[in-house]
């Protein structure tokens, strides 16, 4: 028997695509978020909300991942932004090359910032690097307030968490406290903005943190 | 279900290793840390499944989990974390920040030389 070391990072194709991203953003000035959470936080909705609030302010292109139908991207061609589906066919996570693909579709010359809707799952997306600048983790009250604690890697890895449906809070038994320590556990950075995008709650310093981290963006040498 | 993506690029690389040596691969080891997610039994299945019929099919994977470091913010203690018991193991502080997490890797690979040509 032969022992040969490799010491090769497994998921290292995906890596090399996520930073070819990365250069391109850098390169083009364009913010890139990657919005991940479990199927329907509200994820959609946020988007359609955030796109139509910030029409005047910011130029947004979406990046659409499901497993199955443009149902979604069909919600956002409503507000007239540029969006791309990808369908996975049963894949529970989108990938760097499939970026990388989505980004010829786009009018990326157009556009500030390009959001990247992923997958339902809290799990699987948080391994896949895709070249963002940062993750937006959503949860939504109706799923309990134990999800950081048992869904740790995607809280950890996230920029934002968007706590979704507070106008829930008084229906089902979510400790929107107990939520945003985990978090903040995890993850001593994260910046949280607990929301409602249907009742336009909370909307309002969302859309600050995101207008400021365009400009930011565009500003950086 | 991400482990099926894994077993992919796990036996591309494991092939091209061997291809390269001229040999069979019999066994690999990989590491991964705690934020990657891994299920042992999905990752052996998906690569099992996959590696039928290649020159992988003899592959015995080992999984070995490296734990996630966190230092304490008011002892500076440096300890593995379990997120079942999110605190710090000396002072019970629950204030402390995670290291960086091991990555998914590729460690090592075991190639069949003649000598133990018919094992498996």
């Amino acid at each position: 028997m032969k022992k040969i070391n490799i010491e090769k990072k497994i998921l290292s194709e995906n890596e090399k695509c996520a930073i070819e991203n990365t250069f391109f953003f850098t390169e083009q000035k364009k913010l890139c978020l990657n919005m991940i959470s479990s199927p329907g936080s509200g994820k959609t909705t946020i988007l359609v909300e955030t796109i139509t609030a910030l029409k005047d302010k910011i130029k947004i292109g979406i990046i659409e991942g499901d497993v199955q139908t443009d149902i979604d991207a069909e919600r956002i061609r409503a507000t007239e932004a540029p969006v791309v589906q990808i369908n996975t066919e049963g894949a529970c996570h989108l990938s760097a090359v499939q970026i990388s693909r989505a980004l010829k579709e786009l009018p990326v010359d157009d556009l500030d910032l390009i959001i990247i809707e992923n997958v339902g799952n809290l799990v699987c997306p948080s391994a896949f690097e895709l070249g963002e600048a940062g993750k937006i983790v959503v949860l939504s009250v109706a799923e309990g307030d134990d999800k950081p604690a048992k869904y740790p890697a995607i809280f950890a890895k996230s920029k934002v968490l968007l706590i979704n449906k507070i106008d829930l809070l008084g229906h089902v038994d979510f400790d929107i406290e107990r939520a945003k320590d985990d978090a903040r556990r995890l993850n001593k950075n994260i910046r949280i903005f607990p929301i409602s995008a249907k009742t336009g709650e909370g909307m309002s310093q969302w859309y600050d943190w995101l207008v400021q981290n365009v400009e930011q963006e565009k500003m950086r040498q | 279900m991400h482990e099926t993506m894994i077993a992919q690029n796990l036996l591309a690389q494991i092939t091209e290793a061997a291809k390269a040596q001229n040999a069979k691969p019999v066994a690999a080891k990989i590491s991964c840390g705690k934020l990657n997610a891994i299920n042992d039994e999905v990752l052996l299945f998906a690569f099992e499944a996959i590696a039928k019929d290649t020159l992988c099919r003899y592959v015995k994977l080992q999984i070995e989990h490296k734990p996630l470091r966190a230092k304490c913010k008011t002892c500076s203690h440096v300890f593995s974390i379990e997120f079942s018991k999110p605190q710090c193991e000396k002072c019970d502080s629950d204030q402390f920040e995670l290291l960086p997490d091991a990555p998914l890797m590729l460690e090592e690979i075991e190639l069949e030389t003649e000598k133990n040509h018919e094992k498996n």
